[in-house]
């Protein structure tokens, strides 16, 4: 049962992501990434973090994909014209996107035996065992998250200032 | 049902969202199989009250509206965190030592977000009314 | 009682039809109660041919929207304009699966008046309400209709706005739960003596503020009077779903009033003490079948006074401007919500007993 809801999610996560990168308008690239972060929700549901998979769901796909839409719709972005790409990208991104690949493949290969293996849905995290130590152990950033929170209030609003 | 997985109460949710989906898809495909059609120009263009259409409807709007969605984001996440802090709220004493540390804890929270809706208050944002915000 | 995967599958297949054709009727039944309570507070009879009372009358209206042509503009944008109709009346129909209505009544080991117990009950509510948003938005904005965009514009910022002061509403009765599953916290709120309803949250968890600021919120996500400003039609025709026609329009309708009755259910749940009887145990049953009955019938009964109180504050009150609703949202009810929150916390807290 967890083998199949991860081949099914995980496949429809892979399936959006690409979705998203393929897709020439950005209103349909904003859409296919509500669908990537609502199929993780499920995966984290599947390890057993049912808080991490609400709010994934509740901040992710609810509010900030909201703004991504409300962007993409007002400003009247249109679908971007194909380019043959920027030569950074060939000289840069593909051997880096390889020798990234390679690294975590060579890792994953010789340290295979360190790993503890974890089945899905062996461990169950309840929002109170979360909140235990969220309130008690992390309690300092906790605190400073409010902090951050109020900057962002404060440069959000000076975001959007007239031009003086 | 209390031997089965704890994944097996999500499957009914999972499987409500499959068959509300499918019901959805049928209702849209049935309606355009089962209506006829008689499409004739008038009929087809945007709707403006009976007078041709002027341009169409992309232009920009007003910040305010980006405001409020940035503001939505900030504000739900504080939202977010309260949630796991009320659930556990009865058992802080317990767990903390001290009767009212939680509460604290959350006054001290709350107090960094105040001062945040109070500035952006001031500032004139949320007053849709004003042209004086500094927008 | 163990069941296998196969039964467990098949059972709840059979539980979730249903409960949605059930949704279903109520809510084509929700919508002749408000045109024949509108039509007499407007001093008139509201339908009556159809059927005896008028009884008939949604089904007459759904077969005549099935039947009616399905429009596709020019100017829309395809699969978004197909879409944004599906989203919204899939997240209004989804939120179903978590609400418990009626007593914990297992039969062979299944729950029979509840699809998904989960623990996060809550919050799933909340993120489908938070998804549901994108229906609205795109499918103002797919219309390419100026008054389509315009009231999804609206609709989009004014349900955000309210969610704030919904979510933060729920948080005093989190706490007095202590948990985020609606069984939980309909069974804090139970009591045994005759004047059981002293202890739902609206008097004994004294979270009646916290319930007035749901209630408000609740009418505008919902997008209803006085809140309704998405489809004022003295300024914008219809609003977001101006270009659509059919089974389309149909949906965005059904959607509306799925959203109420699922308002009605939450609000019975966290502050009416959901299915329980509020005079202790007279009529709440003796035996497993008399429970059941009676627990859903209490449960039907209090959704019941949410929906008649929507249509009553329709037919009562005028609508809001822009600036007032949202000024209203962010600087009156946000607020209040955190108010009420500091003041439960510290009640609670110097209540509880020292460890």
């Amino acid at each position: 049962m967890h083998l199949a809801l991860f081949l099914i999610f995980g496949a429809l996560c892979v399936a959006g992501a690409l979705n998203l990168l393929l897709q020439r308008h950005p209103i349909n690239s904003a859409l296919s990434l509500i669908v990537v972060m609502s199929s993780l929700a499920v995966l984290y549901l599947l390890l057993g973090a049912e808080f991490l998979a609400a709010a994934q769901v509740i901040v992710y796909s609810g509010a900030i994909m909201v703004l991504f839409t409300f962007v993409i719709m007002l400003l009247n972005a249109g679908r971007e014209e194909r380019t043959r790409g920027s030569k950074m990208a060939y000289v840069i991104g593909f051997p880096g996107a390889a020798v990234l690949l390679a690294l975590l493949a060579d890792i994953f290969i010789t340290h295979s035996g360190e790993f503890h293996r974890v089945h899905a849905g062996e461990y169950v995290v309840s929002t109170a065992a979360l909140s235990g130590v969220l309130f008690r152990d992390l309690l300092l950033p906790f605190e400073v998250t409010s902090i951050l929170i109020l900057i962002a209030i404060l440069g959000a609003v000076a975001l959007a200032r007239k031009e003086h | 049902m209390q031997n089965h997985p704890y994944i097996w109460n999500y499957i009914p949710l999972l499987m409500q969202v499959g068959i509300v989906g499918l019901m959805t898809l049928g209702m849209v495909t049935m309606s355009w199989f089962i209506g006829r059609h008689r499409n004739l120009k008038d009929k087809l263009e945007a709707y403006e009250c009976g007078i041709p259409a002027e341009g169409d409807a992309r232009g920009r709007f007003s910040v305010r509206f980006y405001m409020v969605a940035m503001l939505f984001i900030l504000f739900d996440v504080e939202a977010v965190f309260m949630i796991p802090w009320a659930v556990i709220y009865r058992r802080l004493p317990a767990i903390t030592g001290s009767q009212l540390f939680g509460f604290w804890e959350m006054v001290v929270y709350l107090g960094f977000v105040v001062v945040g809706v109070f500035y952006v208050w001031k500032k004139g944002v949320l007053d849709w009314a004003s042209d004086k915000a500094d927008l | 009682m163990e069941t296998g995967l196969f039964t467990f599958l098949i059972v709840n297949l059979i539980k979730i039809v249903v409960v949605v054709v059930i949704l279903l009727m109520a809510v084509a039944y929700t919508v002749l109660l408000e045109r024949k309570l509108v039509g007499r507070i407007q001093n008139r009879w509201g339908p009556s041919r159809v059927g005896p009372f008028g009884l008939l009358q949604p089904l007459a209206d759904g077969a005549k929207l099935f039947l009616k042509e399905d429009l596709m503009p020019f100017a829309v944008e395809r699969p978004l304009y197909v879409l944004a109709p599906m989203i919204a009346l899939g997240c209004a129909l989804t939120s179903i699966a978590v609400i418990p209505f009626g007593a914990n009544i297992q039969w062979h080991g299944v729950d029979l008046f509840q699809i998904s117990d989960v623990s996060i009950g809550l919050l799933i509510l909340l993120g489908i309400t938070s998804v549901g948003v994108y229906g609205i938005a795109l499918s103002g904005w797919s219309s390419n209709n100026k008054y389509s965009l315009l009231g999804a514009l609206r609709a989009s910022a004014q349900v955000i706005s309210y969610e704030l002061a919904l979510g933060l509403a729920l948080v005093g009765v989190v706490m007095r739960a202590g948990s985020l599953r609606l069984r939980d916290i309909v069974n804090v709120q139970t009591g045994h003596s005759l004047v059981a309803f002293l202890h739902w949250n609206f008097f004994g968890g004294f979270q009646f503020v916290a319930f007035f600021i749901y209630l408000m919120a609740a009418y505008a996500e919902t997008n209803r009077a006085p809140f309704d400003l998405p489809e004022a039609e003295s300024e914008l025709t219809a609003g977001y779903h101006t270009e659509y026609s059919s089974m389309k329009f149909a949906m965005f309708f059904m959607a509306e009033y799925a959203n109420m009755i699922t308002v009605g259910c939450v609000a019975t749940l966290l502050f009416f003490g959901g299915w329980t009887s509020p005079f202790g145990h007279f009529l709440s049953g003796s035996g497993p079948v008399s429970t059941a009955i009676l627990s859903v019938f209490w449960f039907v009964a209090k959704v019941f006074f949410f929906l008649f109180l929507y249509i009553w504050v329709r037919g009562t009150l005028p609508r809001f401007r822009y600036d007032q609703l949202m000024g209203f949202g962010w600087t009156f009810l946000v607020p209040v919500a955190i108010a009420n929150i500091v003041v439960t916390g510290l009640w609670m807290g110097l209540s509880l007993p020292a460890h």
